[in-house]
């Protein structure tokens, strides 16, 4: 991918970021400030309220975004998307401005309010004529910090499924595209820079009563977050196409995107969705279309530990999903992408394993490298428990430098998918299931309960179902992992070889 | 209680006025009439009580027990804003408004009140005589003595019959605080104000005042005319104040002859 393909992507999701960073930056402002004159004349108070603030402080902004999931879920408030990310970003946002607005009274010389309250001005006078005017500087320190803080921490609201600029990042990090990551990091590093110096230039203007100097920048933040709404509000037809965050995923959202584009509809993604969020926010239209697996959505989602044959599996679903959540399975693409264990080729052969039956005896001097969600799912644990292996050490990596990590000999062992042209490039086995526990892992499409409501969207497609063939679909992989092209020109590939079947 | 030309200000009255503090101070059963037009000095150590007790008249200090009167009218039963607005209050660190040029400043108790200015700045600048194209300046352009011109003028703004000022020479060189200490006499003479003035130093008090009040440790201790203070009335604590400037004359005078 080159720099003009990553740029491409950017203003619909710079967009997005500012929106989303404006509104959290007003929220947090409009608790803060207050909280921040009560502080600062309650002072028991105050040290209260500042612990509080910096307690949040502490906590990894991506630990908080996470936290917010299950305590919106269980008001049955919007649990993914804009609402958590907002909450997270402002609680973020609250302690710079809170405590400097703090320092910023406090450190008014006390003959003044001593003055002001000797004149006779009631709370608000001395508040808007003399308290806020002399404290401003400092205040505006603190919105400044919290602006680029705000910004920054924007990128990671991608996980809770709210379109930012961390969506290249993280889907540039999962591919390795470092063309896609750089692009991502500057356009937020450039967009924080170009925050701070308008806020800067706002505080001199009103330091100097030069009134240009902030409206300037107060125009800006007003009127570019309001345009951007107004101008998506127009757009209140788009789909919306989630994604988890592996290729196989970015490639078959961008060929559902095509073909809903080609039926006149606007579409926008939200990649890198947790298998665990994507299917709540398909049940509660924060996304329209995905692709999931079965045996996922059999295990994760139906709670199930039996393992029924493919069809009976599908159709099990496909009846759960409409009767528990109006979700539309509309069919299998056609391939599967089982969890499966690979080994490089020449390990397998020396140590003459074939089967995980056979990795039983070798498994405990091994080091067993699992994706980010493959050790805490319970296909493993059937793994586990099936064929009694104990490895000698479990590590987590991402999908892409798992690979990496076989290659390099720091894992012996990995959960592969069954449909990644990783495995045919790299020369890996992969180890068979002679009992039958792992289910199967027919790629399903899945359409929303609103979507589903569209007959028209329905028919785009339906050609889909029973059009990917694995091969297919490993080498589009393959083109995305191995041969860093974008997912884009992947679709557009396995979009044009579905379109030549007879 | 704007009076005319032709009245004078009004009267205090404190009865029976006590304020503690968690951590000492304060003022304990403080009884005290001030007659409308007089100039009182209120004179002690740090720690007497002296500033505890001006507060209390414009309730920057609200007393634990006791009432406070002026002109008459219980201080308590008054919105504080609107009873400060009628008073003026001039302190040490003069608190000017340093974000606002030094018209805005003397303006300030009119446009809090929703009162038009017209031509008073230029008036009042006058009456502290300070220059007209002092108007745009801003406060940290100006000398100590110039600042505290702008705080009486501010104070004077709404014409308020009672002056209430807490060591308003006290941050000031002895020249600058001189002058002005005549000059402001001289205002309360021609605008026959009510002036309550705190003070440590028993020399400005003599000089100025109709009348020098002590305190020591919350209480009144003597309550004497200069003149009687100077012939050896108003006990121990009093005369051992007026003592530090009789001996420093006595010291002046001696270099002489």
């Amino acid at each position: 991918m080159n720099w003009a393909d990553a740029f491409d992507r950017v203003p619909p999701l710079l967009a997005s970021h500012i929106v989303l960073a404006a509104a959290a930056m007003l929220l947090g402002a409009v608790i803060a400030l207050p909280l921040g004159v009560f502080a600062a004349r309650h002072p028991k108070f105050g040290r209260v309220a500042l612990g509080f603030a910096s307690i949040i402080q502490t906590i990894p902004s991506l630990a908080l975004l996470a936290l917010f999931y299950p305590l919106l879920l269980a008001l049955s408030v919007q649990a993914l998307g804009f609402l958590p990310s907002l909450l997270a970003l402002a609680l973020y946002a609250l302690l710079p401005i809170l405590r400097n607005t703090v320092i910023g009274l406090n450190g008014i010389d006390p003959a003044v309010i001593e003055a002001a309250d000797g004149i006779g001005m009631t709370r608000w006078q001395k508040l808007h004529i003399v308290e806020a005017p002399l404290a401003l500087t400092a205040i505006m320190g603190g919105v400044r910090t919290a602006a680029v803080w705000t910004i920054g921490a924007a990128t990671l609201s991608t996980t809770v499924g709210q379109p930012s600029l961390g969506d290249i990042i993280f889907s540039g990090l999962q591919t390795q595209n470092w063309v896609l990551v750089l692009t991502g990091c500057v356009t937020a590093a450039g967009l924080a820079l170009l925050v701070d110096g308008l806020l800067a230039m706002a505080t001199a203007g009103i330091e100097t009563q030069r009134r240009w100097l902030w409206v300037v920048p107060l125009a800006c933040a007003v009127v570019l977050p309001v345009g951007i709404l107004l101008d998506q509000s127009k757009a209140a037809s788009t789909i919306t196409i989630g994604a988890k965050s592996f290729s196989e995923q970015y490639v078959l959202a961008r060929v559902i995107g095509r073909r809903l584009e080609a039926a006149g509809y606007r579409v926008r993604y939200k990649e890198n969705l947790g298998s665990a969020v994507v299917f709540s926010a398909l049940s509660g239209n924060d996304v329209d279309v995905y692709v999931d697996y079965s045996g996922t959505l059999w295990t994760n989602e139906m709670k199930r530990a039996d393992v029924p044959p493919r069809a009976a599996m599908n159709a099990a679903i496909a009846d759960w999903t409409r009767a528990k959540h109006r979700v539309t399975t509309l069919g299998a693409l056609g391939f599967e992408n089982a969890y499966a264990l690979a080994m490089r080729g020449d390990v397998a052969r020396k140590y003459r394993i074939r089967t995980l039956e056979d990795l039983r005896l070798a498994s405990d001097e091994m080091t067993l490298g699992g994706d980010l969600e493959f050790l805490d799912r319970p296909e493993w644990a059937s793994i586990r428990k099936g064929y009694g292996l104990s490895f000698a050490r479990t590590r987590a990596f991402s999908p892409t430098f798992m690979y990496e990590a076989l290659k390099s000999g720091d894992a012996d062992v990995i959960s592969a998918f069954s449909s990644d042209g990783r495995i045919a490039a790299d020369g890996l086995v992969v180890l068979t299931d002679p009992k039958g526990v792992i289910p199967g892992y027919d790629a399903l499409l899945l359409i929303g309960p609103k979507a589903s409501g569209d007959a028209r969207l329905v028919a785009a497609l339906r050609p889909l179902i029973g059009a990917v063939r694995v091969e297919d679909m490993r080498r589009a992989n393959l083109m995305v992992d191995g041969q860093k092209l974008s997912p884009e020109v992947a679709a557009k590939w396995l979009d044009s070889v579905m379109s030549k079947k007879p | 209680m704007t009076e005319g030309k032709t009245n004078h200000g009004p009267a205090v009255a404190l009865e029976r006025v006590t304020k503690r503090y968690a951590g000492g101070g304060g003022i304990t059963d403080v009884t005290l009439c001030v007659g409308g037009g007089a100039f009182v000095a209120l004179v002690g150590a740090s720690g007497s009580g002296k500033s505890t007790l001006l507060k209390s008249i414009n309730r920057l200090v609200v007393p634990d027990g006791g009432t406070v009167a002026v002109g008459g009218e219980d201080v308590a039963g008054v919105e504080s804003h609107s009873l400060r607005r009628r008073i003026g209050y001039v302190i040490q660190g003069v608190g000017l408004f340093p974000h606002l040029s030094v018209a805005a400043n003397i303006s300030m108790p009119l446009r809090i009140a929703g009162e038009d200015c017209g031509e008073r700045v230029a008036e009042l600048l006058d009456l502290v005589d300070l220059p007209q194209d002092f108007g745009p300046r801003a406060p940290d352009t100006l000398s100590g003595g110039q600042r505290q011109r702008v705080g009486f003028a501010r104070a004077l703004a709404r014409a308020p019959g009672l002056m209430l000022m807490d060591e308003p020479f006290g941050a000031l060189d002895p020249v600058t605080r001189d002058a002005l200490g005549r000059s402001y006499r001289a205002l309360h003479d021609r605008l026959r104000l009510t002036s309550i003035m705190v003070t440590h130093d028993m020399a400005e008090a003599l000089l100025l005042a109709d009348r020098v009040v002590v305190l020591a440790e919350g209480r009144i201790v003597a309550d004497e005319t200069p003149v009687a203070l100077l012939g050896g009335a108003g006990g121990e604590v009093a005369q051992a104040l007026v003592a530090i400037p009789r001996d420093q004359a006595a010291r002046l005078a001696g270099l002489v002859t």
